[in-house]
């Protein structure tokens, strides 16, 4: 189980929180205009990348707010977790 | 060394029982320069197309490659569920195509895969499975596989560990069964393949990480870079599960995957008292007894994306209640190892194979939580789309494609894992 220090209450376990994937997918701002495949990238292409991921997680059991998280995936360590709206380091 | 493997008989254990010694199943081979096909993984999946590209489509000159040994992935990681009943006809297509190839693979490779057809029991814990699992005996009905409805009664007369009790925690309500679902040795078939593959030319080349995929001024891929050394090749087959996300943007493609790592454990062994794999969808809990004798369970993913192959003990543990739950009498049985794989998840649940939008590069990816059942039928097709360029009309409808079209093949209710 992870133990995540989330921005606004400190270090807790996994199980408190939510995850949300990848971070920053910016929803199309028109959907209608843009193409099948952008709007199916949109909805479904992730980065994936063995290493080093930005990533979204909600403290549902806790605070309930979301915020950023910088994680390695080959290792699991969390390198930062960021409040929405900071700069990721 | 190329031609016929030295075929298994009762003439040959007896001589080898004598004192000969065995030769090696598979040469252990150096890269080439080049190959007609390169396959990147040499699980199950990869070793099953390049037998079927070199038995049925006339295609000998094949290297498959891994990072690691051969079999060592998910092959070797899984819990060894074969069944195919699956909702959706596309699905049931799919699946039921492999479970018939499973049915004479032992004959086929000359190689004991010990499959064993001993059924497959998924319990229905609540009304909304009820109707979910009657949903997909009447759509198999329909399809022409095999499933069928049990009452609580009639599954604990077909797995008598089972509890059924008014004071059981998961209550059970009924069950779908697939009699011709069951296990098969997960590591004899990544072997039997092997076996069966390098007498007919294929080279296996272990220990040999793919770092970059070779295209051409045209875009197309024309070979890859490894660990040891450049190789070329006319076309490429993607095979290699979790890390596939990793493979592919190397050829600058993004993909609709996300990988996780998802658990299994074994217990001690013990006497026969397992008949039929259960599995357990709402409490995510899948228990077999292997030949052996450990119980093989299977347990959920992370929540998380990860190249761990760990996966957090918590959700281990969760599978482990539900079991003591459902079976009480396995209750003082202790765990001898616990490990992760690394599967690679679709929006929809289903695989992707075919081709993809750099020519000359094909991928077969995409299987999730349940990619073992699919072993010969994935290879058998992925090996057709190769040989041929144009997708076998059973992988058709399973097109990277459809994640921009939106054909999705929906079998999250299906999957193995919910997520």
């Amino acid at each position: 189980m992870l133990r995540i220090p989330c921005p606004w209450c400190g270090p807790r376990p996994e199980n408190e929180f939510r995850y949300g994937g990848q971070a920053g997918v910016i929803r199309p701002a028109d959907p209608a205009a843009v193409s099948d495949a952008a709007w199916g990238a949109y909805l479904h292409l992730r980065d994936n990348p063995k290493g080093r991921h930005v990533e979204r997680w909600r403290h549902l059991h806790g605070c309930g707010r979301f915020f950023t998280c910088v994680r390695d995936t080959v290792t699991d360590r969390i390198a930062s977790t960021h409040k929405p709206g900071e700069a990721v380091a | 060394m190329t031609g016929e493997a030295a075929r298994f008989s009762f003439l040959s254990l007896l001589r080898h029982g004598a004192g000969k010694t065995w030769a090696r199943q598979w040469r252990d081979a150096q890269p080439k320069a080049s190959y007609d096909v390169v396959i990147v993984g040499a699980g199950g999946h990869g070793l099953a197309t390049a037998y079927y590209l070199a038995k049925e489509f006339g295609i000998r000159d094949i290297a498959v490659l891994d990072k690691g040994w051969l079999g060592g992935g998910n092959t070797g990681r899984n819990t060894t569920i074969i069944r195919s009943n699956y909702l959706q006809p596309e699905s049931a297509a799919l699946y039921e195509h492999a479970l018939k190839l499973w049915e004479n693979l032992s004959r086929e490779l000359n190689y004991n895969t010990m499959y064993s057809a001993r059924g497959v029991l998924m319990l229905a814990h609540n009304h909304h499975d009820v109707q979910v699992f009657k949903r997909h005996v009447h759509a198999n009905r329909l399809q022409g596989i095999d499933n069928e409805w049990l009452t609580p009664a009639q599954a604990k007369a077909f797995c008598p560990p089972l509890h059924i009790g008014p004071d059981a925690r998961y209550p059970v309500l009924g069950a779908a069964l697939q009699r011709r679902g069951g296990v098969a040795r997960h590591d004899a078939v990544a072997w039997g393949y092997a076996r069966a593959a390098s007498a007919m030319g294929v080279d296996i080349i272990q220990n040999c990480a793919v770092t970059g995929i070779v295209r051409d001024a045209a875009g197309a891929a024309v070979g890859v870079e490894t660990t040891r050394g450049p190789i070329g090749a006319a076309r490429i087959g993607v095979a290699a599960a979790g890390h596939t996300s990793v493979l592919m943007a190397m050829a600058g493609v993004r993909m609709p995957l996300e990988s996780f790592s998802l658990q299994a454990l074994v217990s001690e062994p013990v006497k026969p008292v397992m008949p039929c794999v259960v599995m357990s969808n709402t409490v995510h809990a899948y228990i077999s007894q292997s030949d052996k004798g450990e119980l093989v369970i299977g347990a959920g993913t992370d929540a998380y994306t990860s190249y761990s192959q760990a996966g957090g003990l918590h959700i281990a543990c969760e599978t482990l209640e539900a079991i003591c739950e459902m079976f009480p009498r396995f209750r003082r049985l202790r765990m001898l190892r616990n490990w992760g794989g690394i599967v690679d998840t679709t929006p929809d649940r289903s695989p992707i194979i075919g081709l993809t939008p750099v020519p000359g590069l094909f991928v077969n990816c995409g299987w999730g939580t349940g990619g073992f059942k699919a072993t010969p039928g994935s290879g058998h097709i992925f090996a057709a789309t190769l040989a041929s360029g144009q997708p076998h009309p059973i992988a058709a409808p399973f097109s990277l494609d459809r994640f921009a079209t939106g054909r999705m093949i929906d079998e999250a209710a299906a999957a193995a894992v919910a997520h």
